[in-house]
């Protein structure tokens, strides 16, 4: 039967199981392919802390949205326009998001008697009316998935968990995506058991001839490929982005890289990436604890490596201390921190950007470092270099902010030339410094960076010690002296105050705007789709998004008092604002929500227009 | 990185220009001059020597050696020399803690070191005492111990640092005593030869805090009856014309001493520090008893083991070993590795 096509110029997908039916693997390969057909892509994973809820269960309940389109989108989408429930729980926890006549695709099988009531359905939704204004698919994943491989040598328990690929197989269909990287996936990924790759392909394939078939779907949807720069492109998520910056920071500087880390929610992939990387010098420690992943990162600058740790809030919390002593030692350090809703353990699978103010302010006496973070899961590549840059041009401490949106979302990079990324290359200390030319003077700075020499053990004729105690300008020679200690305090201050960073860039395109946004992080996607959105009805508005947060730009309060209004967004609750009052005296608008979830674009878009309004 | 130059130094060589700032007659002068004296003996470089300690008094000892060196934080040494040391193969890395910095605060780092067997020689220098704070009790002060911050005497159970160290799987462990000069540097040579962690408890007098904690040892009419000085392969027999021993009683679990008199000459244990089982170099460890008797001193345990720096830097070779590009090829082929596409 021949099936109408149906052009689209953007669409949004969640697919939604319980955390064992391999929503985020579907999700991933759906990304994938739509990836090989050059849509645009913006990716937003959410799932819970826990490996198995109980099955069933709301809380249990895993989801992977993929927004698409034939232009330059900025987020993974507000509302879904299609929804894959693999359960009931699935259908329940996800139908608030979706907007009345949204496609619900509904594994039926799952909607027993006992996977209702778990989740408090007294009647099936598929029965009664509550799902009137939207158009239901009822398909009978599992069985028909179990039906599809009757012939093939597999369990009925690997049979039934094939459905995700009956899934990923139809929505493959419905939306003319191109399906060969999943084959070569399925084949790479089951490699060692090649009956299980016989079934998962032959369960796409039932999937999509499924969608040929059935008159339920009578519509086929296409979404031509976006304009986008040539280049070369892969789909990124901002971990495995960051994971890839540090590795490109090692080869540009030519340092080994080490990483000092321990386990934890979100920022585990980072090491699971690093330690794949030994070929390129690459040395990862798993260490006992939070302390020690610093204090051997540290100890691996202080012997010539580029030193490394990844946490997220309650990670950085604990590491604060040596973060201090690498303060005072004056040595290359990254920092990063992938935020999650906090305090305490809190919510370790959502998002946040609550650790603004650790990152600037937690640590005792005056502990100035340079924070920076990244606004997009492919800028996370760019940002990791910057942190590298300026840790070991400046001789540092670095705190990079990532977040658990932009770490685990992807989009599709346009792969940079190796050769233009930064030259990161430093000269360790050879000989003595002092003006006698026997002595070594290990805190005679550099007068343009404020550095002092990084004289690594090894090096003969240099032999010197440092430590947590306060030093003596130049020398480095313990010291209680009063002028000093101003001194060497103000000294340390002005390190990072003066590193240079670029001005802040507004986009005004009507170049009337009279209020301007001001956005740090992972909200540069939803800020910008917002005032797209603003703009889009006739308005005018700016905005401008800091990477740099110490310092900060220094056109920054010439920036922000250059307009009426300045409206910070941010998910915490005003951090930045504080800062921005605080340094430049603009009463700033402070916008915030914590919910663990990034902002909407839509919810954006209507506080802003209530700020044009009274502008 | 320059290729070690072999060049005949001296103990002053290793001596710093900075003025040495502890206490009048406390140990650790003692053990400062042992270690510059032994130090020329190690015949390495002294910009391939490095020392990081943490926080205490004796933590200011890199100050005054003439290497590098890192006073850190409060007990966090092991973990920093433990980046280094994997990191930097070609040094010889040297932690230098003491009681409230190792086995207190810094214990997990400690245990950790040990069982990972990173290449650190780890000086402890207990004086069961907080020195730098002027005077409270430690993890290894005695039960009901009158100090600062327990003026009815400390509750708490003290640690024997050689059976945690054990416990902690060392594969070297030591104790010395800081009066004792030759002893001490015994001791020293044997934990640089060893590849790995060697762990050193040194008897350190705080002659301001806690003096004469060790005195039963010292003491010249006491030290021959109290001591129990080990040396590899031979019967293990002190006190004057060796008149106690130690033996391993049959049904028993540990060691006990005993007078050399009344058993048999076969049954006197012989000391061996290559021992597998560390349940041996444990029963040394519990010997002695409240008063300081029967106290061993000595290499307690010296087996071999791989260490992790030669693990990791072997991981690091082998994968490097299969590289034929330059490094910028490489990270090339990594950023395009995986699903792509190109747009013309």
């Amino acid at each position: 039967m021949t099936k109408q096509i149906r052009q689209l110029d953007r669409v949004v997908i969640r697919f939604a199981g319980d955390s064992g039916d391999g929503m985020q693997l579907t999700g991933d390969r759906f990304t994938s392919e739509t990836a090989q057909l050059g849509n645009d892509i913006s990716t937003l994973p959410n799932f819970p802390a826990e490996i198995r809820a109980p099955a069933g269960t709301l809380p249990g309940v895993s989801s992977f949205q993929v927004h698409f389109a034939d232009y330059d989108i900025l987020t993974p989408g507000d509302a879904p326009n299609v929804l894959v429930a693999m359960n009931p729980a699935a259908l329940k926890a996800n139908l608030a998001d979706l907007p009345r006549g949204a496609d619900i695709i509904v594994n039926t099988d799952e909607f027993t008697k006992r996977n209702l009531a778990k989740v408090g359905y007294q009647t099936s939704p598929l029965d009664d009316d509550s799902l009137a204004g939207y158009v239901v698919h009822p398909v009978a994943l599992t069985s028909m998935t179990v039906g599809a491989l009757a012939a093939h040598q597999v369990s009925k328990k690997d049979a039934e968990r094939s459905k995700n690929m009956f899934a990923l197989g139809l929505l493959s269909w419905m939306y003319s995506r191109p399906f060969e990287s999943t084959l070569r996936f399925l084949e790479r990924k089951f490699a060692a058991r090649p009956e299980l790759v016989a079934a998962n392909v032959a369960a796409f394939k039932a999937g999509w001839n499924f969608g040929e078939t059935t008159e339920d779907f009578a519509v086929r949807y296409e979404v031509k490929p976006a304009k986008m720069q040539p280049g070369t492109y892969r789909n990124i998520t901002g971990n495995a982005a960051l994971s890839l910056g540090l590795v490109a920071a090692g080869v540009r500087s030519g340092l080994p890289v080490f990483l000092g880390a321990y386990p934890i929610t979100p920022a585990s992939d980072i090491l699971h990436e690093l330690s794949k990387h030994k070929r390129f010098g690459v040395l990862t420690v798993q260490a006992e604890d939070e302390i020690a992943a610093v204090g051997a990162a540290l100890g691996a600058s202080y012997g010539g490596s580029l030193g490394v740790t990844t946490t997220s809030g309650p990670g950085v919390a604990l590491k604060s201390e040596t973060i201090s002593l690498a303060v005072a030692l004056e040595l290359p350090l990254v920092i990063v921190d992938v935020q999650r809703a906090g305090p305490s353990t809190g919510m370790p699978t959502k998002t946040e950007q609550a650790d603004l103010n650790m990152a600037l302010y937690g640590r005792h006496g005056e502990a100035p470092v340079a924070v920076i973070a990244p606004r997009s899961p492919s800028d996370c590549f760019f940002a990791a270099l910057e942190a590298a840059r300026i840790a070991l041009t400046y001789r540092t401490p670095v705190i990079l902010l990532s977040d658990n949106y932009v770490a685990n979302g992807s989009e599709p990079w346009l792969l940079p030339d190796v050769e233009s990324l930064p030259d990161l290359r430093v000269e360790f200390a050879t000989k003595p410094n002092g003006e006698d030319g026997t002595t070594f003077l290990p805190y005679l700075r550099d007068p343009e960076t404020l550095a002092r020499p990084w004289a690594i053990p090894g090096t003969a004729g240099l032999e010197h010690r440092i430590g947590g105690l306060e030093k003596a300008d130049k020398t480095g020679d313990i010291s209680y002296d009063p002028a000093n200690h101003d001194f060497m305090v103000r000294t340390r201050a002005a390190r990072i105050e003066t590193i240079p960073v670029p001005d802040i860039e507004v986009e005004d395109p009507d170049g009337d705007a009279r209020v301007l946004v001001l956005g740090w992080g992972s909200t540069y996607g939803p800020i910008g789709a917002a005032c797209r959105g603003v703009r889009q009805r006739g308005l005018s508005i700016a905005q401008a998004h800091l990477r740099h947060l110490a310092p900060m730009p220094a056109n920054l309060g010439e920036v922000l008092r250059s307009y009426d209004k300045v409206v910070i967004p941010e998910m915490n609750l005003g951090q930045l604002a504080h800062v921005i009052r605080a340094r430049y005296l603009v009463d700033a608008i402070s916008y915030n929500q914590v919910r663990g979830l990034p902002f909407t674009a839509a919810e954006l878009e209507t506080t802003l227009e209530e700020v044009l309004k009274n502008v | 990185m320059s290729e070690p130059v072999a060049v005949k130094l001296t103990a002053k060589d290793f001596k710093s220009d900075q003025e040495v700032r502890w206490c009048p007659g406390c140990g650790d002068y003692a053990i400062l001059a042992a270690i510059q004296q032994f130090m020329p003996e190690l015949n390495i470089p002294r910009e391939r020597t490095v020392f990081v300690s943490g926080i205490g008094c004796s933590s200011r000892f890199p100050y005054y050696m003439n290497t590098y060196g890192m006073h850190s934080i409060h007990g966090r040494a092991p973990a920093i020399a433990t980046g280094l040391s994997v990191s930097r193969p070609d040094l010889s890395v040297w932690v230098v803690t003491g009681d409230g910095d190792a086995l207190s605060i810094g214990g997990n780092h400690l245990i950790h070191a040990l069982r990972r067997n990173v290449n650190l020689k780890i000086l402890l220098f207990n004086n069961r005492i907080y020195g730098l704070t002027k005077g409270q009790y430690s993890p290894t002060s005695e039960v009901g111990k009158i100090t600062k911050s327990t003026p009815a005497g400390s509750a708490d159970a003290p640690f024997n640092p050689l059976s945690l160290a054990l416990g902690a799987e060392a594969s070297f462990v030591g104790r010395t005593i800081d009066s004792d000069r030759k002893h001490l540097q015994s001791v020293l040579r044997a934990a640089a030869e060893h590849e790995g962690s060697a762990f050193v408890e040194i008897y350190q007098n705080c002659n301001i805090f806690n003096d004469g904690a060790f005195e039963q040892l010292k003491d010249p009419s006491t030290r021959d009856d109290y001591l129990i000085r080990l040396e590899h392969g031979q019967p293990i027999t002190f006190g004057a014309d060796g008149r106690f021993c130690v033996v391993h009683p049959p049904g028993g679990f540990g060691l006990e001493v005993r007078d050399t008199s009344s058993v048999r000459p076969e049954e006197i244990v012989v000391h061996d520090a290559t021992v597998t089982d560390p349940a041996y170099a444990f029963a040394l460890s519990r010997l002695p008893g409240l008063d300081l008797r029967n106290t061993p001193i000595g290499v307690f345990r010296s087996v071999d083991r791989p260490s992790y720096d030669s693990v990791v830097q072997g991981q690091l070779a082998a994968a490097k070993a299969k590289v034929t590009e330059t490094p910028e090829q490489q990270l090339a082929g990594l950023l395009g590795s995986g699903d792509t596409w190109t747009i013309i």
